[in-house]
């Protein structure tokens, strides 16, 4: 026990408390967060095995986009001669899948809140931070099994990606990015609304406005002006036509790399964010 | 207050205050807990017994006041608090998806034990709590009792020396509540500090060396349960006469075995009064009852409920609203009506305030 009493008073504040026990070296505690974290995604990883449903019902949904916008709007919309629409098409269905995804951070968090089991988790001497981060990493593995069955669904609707085996690491990699980039939105949405109902469905209100205003389904020249300049701009139309590049073989320009800075500048911002409202999840429900 | 390795209590709360909103939830809780001690925490939905848990197990910062845990401050040295205490909230924390066994090792592992040896540790912890049989199937496969019992072991994973209990036999039978009772009366010969939260004097009388009554926020009283149910006043003989009989008679012969005033309800003829005899007195009773020929449709020796000792200490029962203790009428929208005297186990209702 540290109780003891420290004898020459270095603040008021000390005069009649012992000293706090000496935080870990920060080794040490990374060294615990990712202990913990994986310790966590396995967790997860676990819960996905065990309640199949979740899985199945997370990719019926890209898969009836893929085949919406192939087979019932694809026919309308003309994107030019080079490129085939059902190949135009597959990097927004990557990028909206991996989006959307992130809504399922939230929804494990808020579901994890309301058993209590985040409590117990806080009354842990363990790494709280890795609450969060072993679920998003737990997403991101998820996230890849559903882009590859997206993948094989596009293959057979007629998905010819002409890229290299280079850009497809690269569309790959940034594919991860965004979905670990969305899931710590996500988590935000989880900690901050934290009923499940309520998370699903604030979780998607505006992703679903910010993945259609988008070069996702159509390009963003087609717009109208004010709304064009929006799509152009943001950053998942940055990712998609980035994605896009890559899958088709043709130059990326600068959305690599604005895309990336996206990514990175969301994540600056949400991951404190997170752990903020984790240490207040203790409040009042 | 100083501090000093040797007597310093195990739970030390000084002055707590925490509000949510217009909800006082704590007022001023100071409490302290010996080390070895069981301090049952007893108080209607809604008394801040929950926020109290809360604060001191780390969970939430209180507005004002600290509180001390095991020696260390549970807000600027809350990650050393977390590595000497067990909580078992109300809910069942555990992933009900996770069989009992993954639940645990899970834990183990969250408490920093290798893999191996947090798997051993589990399969412990199942065999101690009955579970054993039920390890490779998932929590939400078990009755309420079982997942109270995987809980509990999931607190227990590093036997810590502090323990908190937060209304831990709420909702449950009453075969699996005393099996309860059972385990934590074997945590507390081992020598476990506990803080226990319940609505039930009987529970708080079973487990606990001493009870801090809890009311709006604070404790309005303490002591061992004797000490308690003296203030409330004890025991109390409850006749009801049968129809036809003498009721001043059986006034009289109550009267003869009791202290204070005897309640006579005519229309019921239900008669009532105090007595510090127990059963001798009602033995007593029903004797000379019975030489007086009056003859009766029922007599027992009723004990102070968590309602009475509500009753004589604060003037309004335990049924009070939430977190706020004001008199009945202002209660918060969706609560049941406070009765006085509703006799219900208080404690059939999720705490609904103040989490």
């Amino acid at each position: 026990m540290n109780a003891v009493e420290s004898t020459a008073p270095r603040s008021p504040r000390l005069r009649e408390e012992p000293p706090a026990p000496a935080r870990a070296p920060l080794r040490r505690r990374l060294y615990w967060t990712a202990h913990d974290s994986l310790v966590l995604t396995e967790r997860t990883l676990r819960l996905t095995t065990r309640i199949p449903e979740l899985l199945v019902f997370s990719i019926i949904q890209p898969v009836m986009f893929v085949l919406l916008f192939r087979y019932v709007f694809g026919g309308a919309i003309h994107i030019g001669n080079s490129v085939s629409y059902v190949n135009f098409l597959m990097a927004g269905i990557f990028v909206q899948t991996v989006a959307f995804g992130g809504v399922t951070t939230g929804v494990g968090l808020a579901h994890d809140l309301d058993s209590g089991l985040i409590d117990r988790y806080r009354s842990l001497p363990m790494s709280h931070f890795a609450v969060v981060l072993g679920r998003t990493a737990a997403d991101l593995v998820r996230n890849v099994f559903t882009v590859v069955v997206m993948f094989a669904v596009g293959f057979a609707v007629g998905f010819r990606p002409l890229g290299s085996p280079t850009d497809w690491l690269a569309a790959a990699a940034l594919l991860l990015l965004l979905s670990f980039t969305f899931s710590w939105i996500g988590a935000c949405v989880g900690l901050a609304v934290r009923n499940v109902e309520a998370v699903q469905s604030a979780g998607f209100i505006w992703l679903l406005p910010l993945t259609f205003t988008s070069s996702a389904f159509v390009p963003s020249a087609t717009m109208p002006n004010g709304i064009r300049q929006f799509s152009e701009a943001q950053p998942v139309s940055q990712i998609v036509d980035a994605v896009r590049a890559w899958t088709l073989g043709q130059p990326v320009g600068s959305h690599g790399a604005v895309a990336v800075a996206w990514c990175v500048g969301i994540l600056v911002v949400f991951m404190p964010l997170a752990a903020r409202l984790f240490k207040r999840a203790g409040g009042k429900v | 207050m100083s501090t000093h390795n040797g007597g310093q209590p195990a739970i030390l709360a000084e002055g707590l205050h925490k509000r949510f909103g217009d909800t006082r939830a704590l007022a001023g809780l100071d409490l302290s807990v010996g080390a070895g001690e069981v301090l049952g925490l007893l108080g209607p939905n809604g008394a801040g017994k929950t926020t109290a848990v809360r604060i001191l197990s780390t969970l939430l910062a209180p507005d004002a006041g600290r509180a001390r845990v095991a020696g260390l401050d549970v807000v600027r040295d809350a990650a050393a608090v977390r590595a000497r205490i067990g909580l078992t909230g109300q809910y069942t924390a555990v992933d009900q998806h996770l069989t009992g066994r993954e639940n645990l090792e899970m834990f183990g592992r969250l408490y920093h034990l290798p893999r191996a040896t947090a798997r051993r540790r589990a399969d412990e912890l199942l065999e101690r709590f009955g579970l054993t049989d039920a390890a490779t199937r998932p929590a939400k496969t078990y009755s309420g009792g079982m997942n109270r019992r995987l809980d509990l072991a999931a607190s227990l994973i590093v036997e810590p020396p502090v323990l908190f209990l937060d209304e831990p036999t709420t909702g449950l039978d009453p075969r699996s509540r005393i099996a309860m009772w059972d385990l934590i009366v074997e945590l507390v010969a081992a020598g476990t500090t506990l803080l226990l939260t319940t609505q039930y004097l009987d529970e708080a009388d079973q487990l606990a060396h001493r009870i801090a009554v809890l009311d709006a926020g604070r404790v309005i009283a303490e002591g061992t349960s004797d000490e308690l149910k003296r203030q409330v006043g004890g025991e109390r003989i409850e006749l009801t006469v049968a129809r036809g009989a003498s009721l001043p008679d059986a006034e009289r012969i109550l009267r003869e075995h009791s202290h204070g005033d005897v309640h006579v309800d005519p229309d019921t003829r239900l008669l009532a009064a105090q007595t510090d005899g127990g059963a001798r007195s009602l033995a007593d009773v029903v004797r000379d009852l019975d030489d007086a020929h009056v003859q009766l449709d029922d007599i027992g020796l009723r004990r102070p409920t968590l309602d009475d000792v509500f009753l004589a200490l604060t003037g309004h029962g335990a049924q009070a609203p939430e977190g706020t203790g004001a008199p009945a009428g202002t209660q918060a929208p969706g609560d049941p009506p406070a009765s006085a005297d509703t006799q219900v186990p208080v404690g059939t209702r999720p705490e609904t305030g103040a989490q």
